[in-house]
C-alpha cells in the first residue's frame, strides 16, 4: 500500500530553496494560489521510496517566522494549522553554507514549533572555495536534528535527505532555546493560564498580531483566547527571542563551523566593483536592458509569423473539410481568430520570463535594486520597484505582485499604481501590428523606423510610469515607516533547470489565464457579430439588392456582410461610441476593439480579426485586412495618424481587469485599482485625442 | 562611537548599539546585533544607500537607517 507524506519546504531567500525543490519534483509542480489571497502557492510531488510519496510544498522564502509581509504570514499561518490539510508531517529548512548562521535562525524556531524539522546545508560545491568546513555529527548533536548537505548543481546529497525525510519520527521535537530565558515571568505565566498548550505556538500566535495579520484563530483549534500585552513590549520580547537564539546558534557554530578566510577567493568583490560601479554599473544595466529588448524582438518574429500564418491556414482548411454550420462558423471565425491572438505571445513571454529568470538567479537583480535606489526614490519609488517595472514588460499581473517586498507603503503602492504603465507583453501584438502598417520602412542612423517606433513605445511607458509616480508621491499623503533592506546575495551561474522551470510555469500560466479570458471574449464576440436586433440585420439581403441593383453575386455578399456586421448587436455598440473615438481617428470596428480591449489588451487584434472575418474573406491574413479597411472618403483607416493614436492609447490606457482585480487584492480596496483606470484611461484619451488632432 | 552612516570604506568595526524602537525586527534577524563585525563595502552614487557586510550578511540600507546603528572601530 502507497503512503503519502507532507512536507513543507522552508528558508530564507537565496538559499537555494526553490533549487531543491525542483531537484525534488521536476515537472510534477503546480502552481496555484492560496485562498482568498493572491500569494503562489507550489505544489509537487516526489518518489521517496518504492511505496512512499512526498507532497512537497514550497513556502514562500522568509528569514523568520515574524512575517512582514503577506507572502510570509503564509508560511507561519501554515504552521500553526494543524487541521489544514497541508500541514507538514515534516519540515525541511534550507540554508546557505555561505550564510549558516543568518540562516539558522528559521530553523531554530521551525523546529521550536514541535514539528519535526530536517535541515538542509545547500550549495556544498561552494565550501571548498571558500575555505568552508563543517563538522556534520557535531552540527547535528547541537541542533538535534537530521542533517543533508546538499549540492543540487552536483546532483548531490539528495537521497540523504529522502531518507531524512522518511525517517522523520526519529527526529526530536525539543527546542532549541528556552522561552524563560526570554521573560521569564511572562512565559511562565503563559504557560500558567495555557497549561496544556504549546508555549512557543501560543506566542507566534500572539506575536502574529503584531507582526502583520490578525490570524483567524478558530482556525487555530487548541488557542481561542488570551490577552495581550503593548505592542511595543511584544516586540521588546520579539527582539530578545532573536538575539537569544543568535546566542545559541554562535555557540553552535564555533565548534561546528570553521572558515579559512585563505583559502576563500572572492568572485564576489571583483564582479561588484565593476557592476555598482558609479558609472559603469548604470552602462552595464543599460546595455543589458537594450540585448533583453532587441533579442525578444529579433528572436521571436520567426516564431510569430510561423504562429500567424499557421493560424490563418488553419481557418481555412477547417473551413472546407468541415460541413457549414453556425458551430464552424463559431469555430473559424470566432474561436480560432481568438485563440491565434494568444498563442502569438508565447514567444515573446518565454523570452521575457527567460531574461528576468536569469537576471534575479545570477544575483544581479539585487544590483540593479541597489544601484536604482537613490535615483527612483526622487519619483516616491524604492530600488526595489526595479523588479515590478521590469517584469511589467511582460506582464503588470506578476509585476504587482512583485512589489510585496517593497517594505514601505507608500513607495509600494506608488510601484502598484504606475506599473501599468511599463509596456505589459499584451500591447506588443498591438503595436506590432499597427507598426507594420503605419511606420514606413527606411532607416535612420542604421535602425530601421519600425523598430525605433517600438522603442519608442516601450521609452514613452517608462517615462509615464516615473511621471505618474512623482505625481503621486507629491500628492498622496501617507504616512509609512520608512525602511529598505536588500540582501545583496552572491553571484551564481542560473541553473539550467531553474530557468526551464520558471519558464515554462509563468508561459503555461500567463497563456491559460489569458486565454480564458480571450476565448470567452471571442466567443462573445462572434455572437454579436453574429446576431442583430432588428429588420436590418436580417433583412440585409433584400435592402442590399434594392439600393445596389447593379453589383454581381461577389459584391453583393461583400456588401451585405458589412452591412449586417453594422446592425449587429456589436456593431450598435461600436455605432454609439463612435462619436466619442472619432476625433481620435477610429471607426466603429476599432471602437468595438477598444471596448473588447477593456478585458485584455492582446484582444484588440483578435477582435479585429473575428470582424473582419464574419464580415469578409476567411483565408486572408489579418494585416492586410486591415491595410484595406478605408474611411468615408476613401483614404486607408489605419495611417500615421490614427495608428500613432492608436498605439498611444494603449500604451496609457488601463485595458486589463486581471490587473484590476490584482491591484484591488494587492492594495485590499477598490479606490486604488478605481483611480488607477479612470486617471489611466481618461490619460489615454486626452494623448490620443491631441496625437490625432496634431498629426492628421 | 560613530553611526554607521559615517563609517569609512572598508574599515572593520563592532556594532556597539542599535536603536531598537527604530530598526526593523528584519534587519536584526539578518545579523544587525551588538557584537558582529560590519564593514562597508561600497556605496551607492550619491552615497545611498550603502552596502555592508554584517558578520556574514551582505546587505544595503539606506542611509537613514544606517544612523541609527552604532559602531565603534576594531583595532
Amino acid at each position: 500500500m502507497s503512503k503519502s507524506l507532507n512536507i513543507a519546504l522552508l528558508g530564507n531567500p537565496n538559499t537555494g530553496k526553490t533549487s531543491i525543490f525542483n531537484a525534488l519534483t521536476g515537472l510534477t509542480q503546480k502552481v496555484g494560489n492560496y485562498p482568498g489571497i493572491t500569494v503562489e502557492k507550489k505544489e509537487g510531488t516526489c518518489r521517496l521510496n518504492r511505496n512512499t510519496k512526498g507532497n512537497i510544498i514550497d513556502l514562500p522564502g522568509t528569514y523568520s517566522l515574524n512575517a512582514s509581509s503577506i507572502d510570509e504570514s503564509v508560511v507561519i499561518e501554515l504552521l500553526l494549522n494543524k487541521n489544514s490539510e497541508d500541514f507538514p508531517d515534516v519540515c525541511v529548512v534550507v540554508t546557505d553554507v555561505e550564510n549558516l548562521k543568518r540562516n539558522l535562525l528559521l530553523f531554530t524556531q521551525v523546529k521550536d514549533l514541535g514539528i519535526p524539522t530536517i535541515l538542509v546545508i545547500n550549495m556544498a560545491d561552494q565550501m571548498k572555495r571558500k575555505g568552508i568546513s563543517l563538522d556534520i555529527p557535531l552540527l547535528e548533536e547541537a541542533l538535534d536534528t537530521k542533517i543533508a548537505l546538499v549540492s543540487t548543481r552536483q546532483d548531490k546529497g539528495l537521497e540523504v535527505l529522502k531518507d531524512a525525510i522518511l525517517n522523520f519520527r526519529q527526529l526530536s521535537t525539543a527546542q532549541s532555546i528556552s522561552l524563560n530565558s526570554i521573560d521569564k515571568e511572562y512565559f511562565k505565566n503563559l504557560k500558567k493560564t495555557f497549561p496544556n498548550q504549546s508555549i512557543y505556538k501560543l506566542w507566534m500566535i500572539i506575536t502574529q498580531d503584531i507582526n502583520f495579520v490578525k490570524i483567524d484563530r478558530k482556525r487555530i483549534s487548541d488557542a481561542t483566547d488570551f490577552k495581550t500585552l503593548a505592542p511595543s513590549y511584544l516586540r521588546r520580547l520579539q527582539q530578545k527571542e532573536t538575539v537569544k537564539r543568535f546566542q545559541f546558534i554562535n555557540k553552535v557554530l564555533k565548534q561546528g563551523l570553521n572558515i579559512n578566510p585563505e583559502a576563500a577567493s572572492d568572485f564576489r568583490s571583483r564582479f561588484d566593483r565593476v557592476l555598482i560601479h558609479k558609472f559603469w554599473g548604470y552602462v552595464i544595466f543599460f546595455v543589458i536592458l537594450m540585448t533583453i529588448f532587441q533579442s525578444i524582438f529579433d528572436w521571436s518574429s520567426i516564431p510569430m509569423d510561423f504562429i500567424d500564418s499557421t493560424f490563418a491556414s488553419l481557418s481555412e482548411i477547417l473551413k472546407s473539410k468541415l460541413p457549414q454550420g453556425i458551430f464552424t462558423n463559431l469555430l473559424i471565425e470566432g474561436i480560432i481568430p481568438g485563440l491565434g491572438g494568444i498563442v502569438i505571445f508565447i514567444p515573446q513571454i518565454a523570452f521575457l520570463f527567460f531574461f528576468i529568470s536569469i537576471l534575479e538567479e545570477t544575483g544581479y537583480m539585487s544590483r540593479v535594486v541597489f544601484l536604482m535606489d537613490r535615483g527612483l526614490r526622487r519619483f516616491g519609488l524604492s530600488g526595489k520597484s526595479v523588479i515590478p517595472l521590469i517584469s511589467g514588460t511582460a506582464c503588470a499581473i506578476p509585476a504587482v505582485m512583485a512589489t510585496r517586498n517593497i517594505e514601505n507603503w507608500k513607495e509600494r503602492l506608488i510601484t502598484i499604481l504606475v506599473t501599468p504603465f511599463t509596456t505589459c507583453s499584451a500591447r506588443l501584438p498591438v503595436y506590432a501590428i499597427l507598426i507594420a502598417l503605419v511606420i514606413p520602412e527606411g532607416s535612420f542612423l542604421g535602425f530601421n523606423y519600425k523598430g525605433l517606433m517600438l522603442m519608442a513605445l516601450y521609452l514613452v511607458g517608462f517615462v509615464m510610469a516615473l511621471l505618474a509616480a512623482l505625481i503621486l508621491s507629491k500628492t498622496l499623503s501617507i504616512k509609512s515607516k520608512s525602511y529598505f533592506v536588500v540582501e545583496m546575495p552572491n553571484y551564481k551561474i542560473p541553473l539550467f533547470k531553474n530557468v526551464g522551470i520558471t519558464v515554462w510555469e509563468k508561459t503555461r500560466t500567463f497563456i491559460t489565464e489569458a486565454g480564458k479570458i480571450i476565448l470567452a471574449i471571442s466567443i462573445l464576440l462572434w455572437i454579436m457579430a453574429s446576431y442583430g436586433p432588428g429588420k436590418d440585420f436580417y433583412e440585409a439581403d433584400q435592402i442590399i439588392f434594392q439600393d445596389y441593383p447593379e453589383l454581381n453575386q461577389a459584391e453583393m455578399d461583400i456588401k451585405v456582410s458589412s452591412y449586417k456586421l453594422e446592425h449587429s448587436y456589436i456593431g450598435i455598440l461600436g455605432k454609439t461610441i463612435e462619436p466619442l473615438i472619432l476625433p481620435l481617428g477610429y471607426d466603429w470596428k476599432i471602437g468595438i476593439a477598444l471596448i473588447s480591449s477593456f478585458a485584455a489588451r492582446e484582444v484588440f487584434v483578435g477582435t479585429l480579426a473575428t470582424i473582419y472575418s464574419v464580415e469578409g474573406s476567411k483565408e486572408d491574413t489579418i494585416k492586410n485586412k486591415m491595410s484595406s479597411e478605408v474611411r468615408a472618403d476613401g483614404k486607408p483607416l489605419f495611417n500615421m495618424a490614427s495608428g500613432i493614436s492608436l498605439m498611444l492609447f494603449y500604451a496609457f490606457a488601463m485595458q486589463c481587469m486581471s490587473t484590476l482585480a490584482i491591484v484591488k487584492k494587492e492594495t485590499n480596496s477598490w479606490k486604488w485599482p478605481t483611480i488607477q483606470f479612470f486617471g489611466m484611461t481618461l490619460l489615454a484619451y486626452i494623448v490620443a485625442f491631441s496625437t490625432y488632432q496634431i498629426l492628421a | 562611537m560613530i553611526p554607521l552612516n559615517q563609517l569609512p570604506l572598508g574599515v572593520e568595526a563592532e556594532i556597539e548599539k542599535i536603536d531598537l524602537d527604530k530598526l526593523p525586527l528584519k534587519l536584526i534577524e539578518m545579523g544587525c546585533l551588538p557584537g558582529n563585525s560590519i564593514s562597508l563595502i561600497q556605496k551607492a552614487p550619491f552615497n545611498d544607500p550603502l552596502y555592508f557586510k554584517i558578520d556574514e550578511s551582505h546587505l544595503a540600507i539606506r542611509k537613514d537607517t544606517a544612523k541609527d546603528i552604532f559602531v565603534r572601530f576594531i583595532k
